[in-house]
Formats: structure tokens, sequence, C-alpha cells
């Protein structure tokens, strides 16, 4: 009788359409964000993740409108990420129909922001969306602009300062093996896990069904993927069942 | 056509709340207006954060008479998550008010950090309904969606109707999900966020206005 493993397709949302590239480049149309929501509610899904790509703060408001719509219809839990600095963006997105806000570069910047919405609105509204990829030096280093500046930020440092902060939940994406499909990195799961107690969503890397498993069994407790969904090579159904057969609890 | 007034008392995300209870056919209002939210035939008090900053919200709209005087007239009232939560004697959890506002006492615990592995409990379980739950009717065997930290371990009393029908849930140890107890019902999940499990007990409420 425990949480089931929460699966969760991700829409990367770029003047209101869904985008999706290899190592966060190249990027591709994967349909209308409204209408791909709907799909995956459809089949399942457990909640839903909408990262803002945009760079623009025109665009951003698309988002905003993108992620009202899918509220008024769909009624899962969506979680909406891009461009969030201060806690008055945070209000705007909850009222804008989000259920949870994630934080990437505002965070950085600013470690005490965390605190500063976690107070206002309560951890569990929060998520830091970690990118993090292999550094030269053998460890995990955090990353901003998708992937394309790096910190001096370990990792594992920092998820683990933002968990005391009071984020409630860390979406851990590797810039490693984003669009790879070859698998979660299983590793860096690991060393999260060992480390912070609040809920670890893994993305980045999925491919098969079993990545999935994998990714749980390292510690995982929720699994994120995009272009296999959107491009219909594999359903959430086909995920929960991989999970269920593995001995996990899914809904 | 049922009326439910969504109490207003600037807590989080309403606007699934709101849309949730048009789905299954309420005609819903979001204010904090007294007159409207007594003369209701339900009260939906949503609530979102931190127990002690949602409690001084809730008391500075005069959420703790609103609730009362319909208590007091079997009038219908459901709170949800920490709009549950405030319907206990208090919480643990930490603020920086002081004193910290009790909870409103309709129900006899403590609200207290949850003990298990990974905190917040976030996401779908499953949980355990007495076989006379109408709230719970035709969706005993559904998993729900909770996102919190806290909860009363358990119901030690209740000073509404006093026969309070109380379904648990798992987390670490076992916590109250729900009671239904006369006009007070409460739930630590989401039922607006908890897809067609949710509309069905969202409705199940709805019928027994």
């Amino acid at each position: 009788m425990s949480v089931a493993v929460r699966v969760i397709p991700c829409l990367d949302v770029d003047a209101g359409r869904v985008v999706k590239g290899v190592n966060f480049e190249n990027l591709r149309d994967a349909g209308d964000p409204v209408e791909l929501a709907g799909r995956y509610d459809g089949q399942g899904a457990d909640e839903l993740t909408f990262l803002d790509v945009t760079a623009s703060s025109g665009d951003r408001e698309t988002t905003y409108d993108v992620v009202g719509r899918t509220a008024e219809q769909v009624f899962i839990p969506l979680t909406v990420g891009g461009g969030v600095r201060t806690v008055a963006d945070v209000d705007r997105l909850l009222r804008a129909g989000a259920d949870k806000v994630g934080i990437n570069t505002g965070a950085i910047a600013r470690p005490q922001v965390i605190a500063e919405i976690a107070d206002r609105f309560g951890s569990q509204v929060l998520v830091l969306s970690a990118d993090v990829r292999r550094s030269q030096h053998g460890n995990f280093e955090v990353t901003t602009h998708g992937g394309l500046k790096s910190t001096d930020l370990d990792a594992i440092e920092w998820c683990s300062r933002a968990a005391q902060l009071g984020v409630g939940e860390i979406l851990l994406n590797s810039m490693d093996a984003d669009g790879t499909k070859a698998g979660f990195d299983l590793e860096l799961i690991r060393a999260v896990r060992a480390e912070v107690d609040v809920p670890i969503v893994a993305s980045g890397g999925a491919g098969r069904v079993e990545d999935f498993v994998a990714a749980v069994d390292a510690g995982a407790d929720a699994v994120l993927a995009a272009s296999v969904f959107h491009f219909g090579e594999l359903t959430v159904g086909q995920v929960k069942d991989a999970l269920r057969s593995a001995g996990h609890e899914v809904r | 056509m049922k009326k439910v007034v969504v109490f207003d008392y600037g807590s989080g995300n309403v606007r699934s709340v709101v849309r949730m209870l048009e789905r299954v056919g309420a005609d819903v209002t979001l204010t904090a207006d007294h007159d409207a939210a007594l003369a209701a035939d339900g009260l939906y008090v949503p609530g979102v954060g931190a127990f002690h900053a949602c409690m001084t919200g809730l008391l500075a709209a005069g959420g703790r008479e609103v609730i009362a005087e319909r208590i007091a007239s079997g009038r219908p009232v459901l709170g949800v998550c920490v709009g549950f939560q405030v319907l206990f004697d208090g919480s643990t959890e930490p603020t920086t008010l002081q004193p910290p506002p009790p909870g409103l006492g309709h129900f006899v615990g403590v609200v207290d950090r949850l003990q298990a592995p990974v905190v917040p409990h976030m996401g779908w379980s499953l949980v355990q309904a007495p076989e006379e739950s109408t709230l719970l009717a035709g969706v005993a065997d559904e998993r729900f969606y909770f996102v919190h930290s806290y909860a009363a371990s358990q119901l030690l009393a209740s000073r509404v109707a006093g026969y309070p029908l109380v379904t648990t849930a798992e987390h670490g140890g076992a916590f109250v999900a729900a009671v239904e107890d006369g006009p007070l019902t409460g739930t630590q999940f989401h039922p607006e966020k908890s897809g067609d499990a949710g509309a069905q007990l969202v409705a199940n409420w709805l019928r027994s206005l």
C-alpha cells in the first residue's frame, strides 16, 4: 500500500507548440499542447509537466494560456517550469492553473528564493528542476540555459541544499542522456537518492519500457519522458504495464 | 442545481476546484462573502501551503464563524488538504507566527509530520474506507492524489455529530485520509486533481447536499 510510481509526460512548450530535440538542440514540432495533454490524461498519465522553453516574455504569456486551457479540462496535477525567479512568478503560474512550479536558473542565481516561495505557498508547490551533466572532473555538475552554461555547482550538493531550503521535489534531468533514448542516468539517480528525502522525478534518456523500471529501481519516485510519448513510440499504459510486471505499484 | 460556494480566502489553485465542481454539475461561486457562504447548499474550503498561514488567512476572512454556523445548522462543509487539517485542534508544522494559531477544533487530534523515508507524500495512493462511506461510494478501491508533508495520524474524537466515519491511507504509517461526520466532511487528498475517481467523490458529496 505505497504511493504509486508516477508516469509523467513532459511537454516542452515554445510559442504555444510542443517541441522536442536531442540534447536540447534541433527542436522539432510535436503538436498542440492542450490536445497532447488530453491524450496523455486518457492514457492514464499521473501528472503533466510543462516546460516553457521560450526565451521571450511575449511567448511566456502563450504558455500561461496553454496551462490555463489544459487545467480547464484535465483533472490531474500540472507542473509548470521556465523563467521562474520570484514569489510573484509562482503566484502568477498558480493562478494560471499550475499545481506545482519548477525553478531552475532563478534558484541558482538566488537560492534564498526557494525559502521565500516555500514560506508563502508550501514546499509541495516547488520543484527544483536540475539540468545535470557529467563534468570533465568526473562529478555531476549543474548547468543552466538548456545545458549551454555550466555552473560551479556540484549537482548532488545543490539538490541536497535545495531540499534543505524547501523544494518539495527534484526533477532530475540528465543532459547527457536527454533525447538519446539510451536509458536514464541511473548513477545520477542513485547519487541524489542517497542524499535527499524529497521525491525524485527521473528525466532524460527514456527509450524502452525497461528504462523506466531501471530508473525506479535506482530510487526514482516518478519517471518523466517526452519524445517517446509524443511520437507514439510508447504509451503511458505500456510503461505502467512494465512497472507493474516488475513489482512496482502504479495507478 | 446545487449551489456550492468555494471559500475564497487567498489559498492556492482554486481554479481547478471550481472547474471540478462545475464538471459534476454544481452551480459554483468563488467568494468569501459570508451571506453567500452561509446560504449555499455546500461550502468547499480549499487549502494549500503551510497550516498556520492558511489558518491566519481563514480567520481573517471570518472562516471560523462561517464554518461553525453552518455546522451548527447542519449545513454541509467540505474541507480539502490544509482546508481539512484546519478542522483539527492544531498542527506541529513549524511557523514564525507567535503564538501559532490553533486549528478550528471540530475534530480532536493534532496534525503532525509524516514519518516516511520520502516526504512530501506526493502522488496517488489507495485508501481504506469504511463500508458505510457515502463519500467514497463506488471509488473506495481507487487511488487519490495526495501532496502533503503533514497529516493527522488519528482522529481521537469529533465535536460535530459524534459518529465520524474515518478513511485512512498510509505513508510511513497510517494517517487520516478522510472524515465524514454529519455535515462536516474533509479529505487530505485532492479530489479536484484525482481524475475520474475524484470527480465521482465530488459528485457523491454534491448528491448528499
